[in-house]
């Protein structure tokens, strides 16, 4: 099959327009969707101006990333030097295959068949949940809104905020399925106490936790897990073992920059002013064995692109996604990968161009995206850089590329672009179901221009060209 | 004062009431304005669908358009964005710099450079002021909502000297419309679905007429109050500037 034919294929299958028509089918639903994150953006909003030095802190934020990025060797190896030091075992893995590798090789040592897991999108990223199970091992994702998209076998449809797509009565529906919870209660408490029973029965069995990371301190060989549940700490304080799986990029150079990212991160992500719980681990308990497990996944790669490389400072606060237009009128599941919205957009592509080659055009580049980021991330210039090395890679579909050279072809040429506008206005005057019509999908939901008689240059040329 | 009005293309062939009305604000406020005849299209359309490299023709074009010039005005903050980002040239670096410097968006010329205080427009109606993306963001025409910093907006400072104007305020000051060049059509339900939630958000509070620095957010945003056969209209800013000038 050549390339050509396999873009065709995927246009009508589950390309991000595809995907975004399906969820646009139920109007009512996409604007409750849209208002619950749009909600989420205005609490944004107010955390973030009851700080003045707000846009300074953004800024600095940004500066310690971007020297993070540019001396990441050192601070990779002084960060692996003292989490040893504490005794913590430290991996390296270089892609998603290797990373579950390792992570099940430390599971079948201890023979244990479940395990407990808090937020991760790196795991995600790396389908760690799939590959475990066919090893015989049963992952219990412990953030309530994982272990609800968990249930309903789906993933994520947001990074922060994982089952947003999920009303609480159909929440009610689906625990009285699997927890047994009375039939039409949607009670939000009274399922949030359920889901804490049945989650404390998997804290106090499983011997085994993993944790993501939301920052990992080079000079103490220190993670930070943040989370509002305390999932990460129960799991990993009842576990005999420990692994957190990071992204090589979650560095940051000393523990004091915490003061700078903690403050950014849930203002940001939700609006409130710090997590209920930032859980800093640094040791093992007596007894216990913990595990480190340091990912690349492209991240490298990403690394040595001038044009991409500081997506590499994403901090994974989904503020971005809460704002963007598309993102709340399409739903996370459009963008089919783990990380949905304006950053997966242009995460997605680095990790395999051909299957995401629609995300980058999911946008019309408003650049909201990039004006929310924390840690200034020019995602909405990087959209328009990955469109670009789309189109010279033959990832764009053959609609576009036809369209594109056409239009090219007659805007390069004055006396043609004079013809085809005049031609184009009689048309839509005197035929207009020639372009007025189904197959047209402007025409769609939107009536057309109404053509005027004449350009602006014809009207120039008679009524001021006499100067 | 020399100016050279730069017509995006879409205007000069659909919106030609728009061009004329800049041209004729310009020449009101005392600028000696030319049209330079031979210009087609800034390139915008193909470089955002990722097709920058087939835009040479249309560089060469502008900048042998565009060259000589004191200042390059346009109504259009998304086709303005576009040269000061993306205008190239290998064989004319020094004009190519030139003009992006002097390139501007009528209402930030008309504040800036004119330094406009006072007109004598008059439009006595409701009017909903759509901030488009790319002069908003772009240009930074207006303060942005994401970010913490003191608000200001060049077009509102205009429309507010216009005798008669009511200027309506919106749930979502700075949301984008949705058109998005191609997107509009690649990305239709969510194009026009974000389209609908703008216009719902300018009738809830009464607008007549929604105005904003680009005519191709309100193309799209016209397509959608038509579909409604909706009373309320689109007008670009220079139109309602020029009205009773």
């Amino acid at each position: 099959m050549d390339t050509e034919t396999t873009i065709l294929d995927r246009k009508t299958s589950s390309d991000h327009a595809t995907l975004a028509d399906k969820f646009n089918l139920d109007e009512p639903r996409v604007d409750w969707h849209d208002k619950t994150l749009w909600f989420i953006r205005k609490k944004r909003d107010k955390a973030a101006s009851q700080l003045q030095e707000w846009e300074q802190l953004r800024a600095v934020a940004s500066d310690i990333k971007n020297n993070v990025l540019a001396n990441l060797h050192t601070y990779l190896l002084a960060f692996e030097r003292n989490a040893q030091q504490n005794g913590i075992t430290v991996h390296w893995a270089s892609d998603a295959a290797e990373h579950n590798k390792i992570v099940h090789k430390i599971i079948e040592k201890t023979g244990i068949k479940q395990v407990v897991k808090s937020k991760s999108m790196l795991t995600e990223e790396c389908h760690l949940n799939a590959y475990l199970k066919t090893q015989g091992i049963e992952v219990i994702d412990t953030d309530l809104g994982e272990r609800i998209v968990q249930l309903a076998g789906e993933p994520p449809s947001h990074i922060v905020l994982p089952c947003i797509h999920w009303k609480k009565e159909e929440i009610g529906e689906l625990f009285s399925h699997h927890l047994g919870t009375p039939e039409g209660n949607s009670d939000p408490q009274f399922l949030t106490a359920a889901a804490r029973i049945h989650l404390r029965q998997h804290f106090m069995s499983s011997r085994l936790a993993i944790t993501g990371v939301n920052f990992a301190v080079a000079e103490t060989g220190e993670i930070v897990v943040c989370t509002n549940e305390g999932n990460a700490d129960l799991g990993v304080q009842l576990a005999d073992v420990h692994i957190a799986c990071v992204g090589i990029e979650k560095i940051i150079p000393l523990r004091k920059h915490l003061g700078v990212f903690l403050r950014l991160l849930a203002r940001s992500a939700t609006g409130q002013p710090i997590t209920t719980y930032s859980s800093h681990f640094q040791k093992p308990r007596k007894g216990q064995e913990m595990h480190i497990v340091l990912v690349d996944n492209g991240r490298s790669k990403r690394l040595g692109s001038a044009d991409f490389r500081n997506a590499l400072k994403c901090i994974r606060c989904g503020a971005c996604m809460n704002t963007c237009p598309v993102y709340r009128r399409s739903g996370g599941h459009s963008y089919h990968y783990a990380i949905a919205g304006p950053i997966g957009a242009i995460l997605a592509p680095g990790l395999d161009m051909k299957k995401h080659a629609d995300l980058p055009f999911a946008s019309t580049l408003c650049g909201s995206c990039s004006n929310v980021c924390p840690v200034k991330i020019d995602i909405h210039d990087q959209l328009y850089k990955w469109r670009q090395l789309l189109a010279q890679n033959r990832k764009v579909g053959i609609t576009k590329r036809v369209g594109a050279n056409t239009m090219a072809y007659i805007l390069s040429h004055h006396t043609l672009y004079t013809f085809a506008g005049t031609a184009g206005r009689w048309l839509m005057k005197y035929v207009p179901f020639i372009i007025s019509n189904r197959f047209n999908p402007w025409y769609k939901q939107r009536e057309m221009p109404k053509p005027p008689e004449h350009s602006f240059a014809r009207w120039y040329h008679q009524n001021r060209n006499f100067k | 004062m020399k100016v050279a009005l730069f017509v995006p293309c879409y205007i000069d062939q659909f919106y030609p009431q728009v061009a004329i009305a800049t041209l004729e604000v310009l020449e009101k406020l005392g600028a000696s304005v030319s049209y330079p005849e031979k210009q087609t299209c800034c390139g915008q359309p193909m470089a955002n669908a990722g097709f920058e490299d087939l835009t040479d023709p249309c560089n060469t074009i502008f900048i042998r358009q565009f060259s000589g010039f004191d200042y390059i005005v346009s109504p259009s903050g998304s086709c303005v964005l576009h040269i000061k980002d993306h205008l190239h040239s290998s064989a004319n670096h020094e004009e190519t710099s030139q003009i992006k410097k002097k390139v501007f968006e009528l209402t930030e010329f008309l504040t800036d450079i004119v330094g406009v205080k006072h007109l004598n427009s008059k439009f006595y109606h409701k009017v909903g002021l759509h901030q488009s993306c790319h002069g908003q963001r772009g240009l930074k025409l207006s303060q942005m909502s994401e970010l913490i910093a003191p608000d200001f907006s060049k077009p509102q400072d205009l429309l507010r000297m216009v005798e008669g104007l009511e200027l309506i305020d919106l749930d979502r000051k700075d949301e984008c419309c949705g058109f998005g060049g191609m997107f509009s059509v690649s990305e239709e339900a969510v194009s026009v679905k974000m389209g609908k939630d703008r216009v719902a958000d300018h009738l809830q509070y009464g607008a007549e007429y929604i105005t904003a620095n680009d005519m191709s957010c309100l193309m799209h945003l016209e397509g959608i109050l038509r579909r409604q056969k909706s009373p309320t209209k689109v007008i670009h800013i220079a139109e309602i500037l020029n009205a009773g000038l």
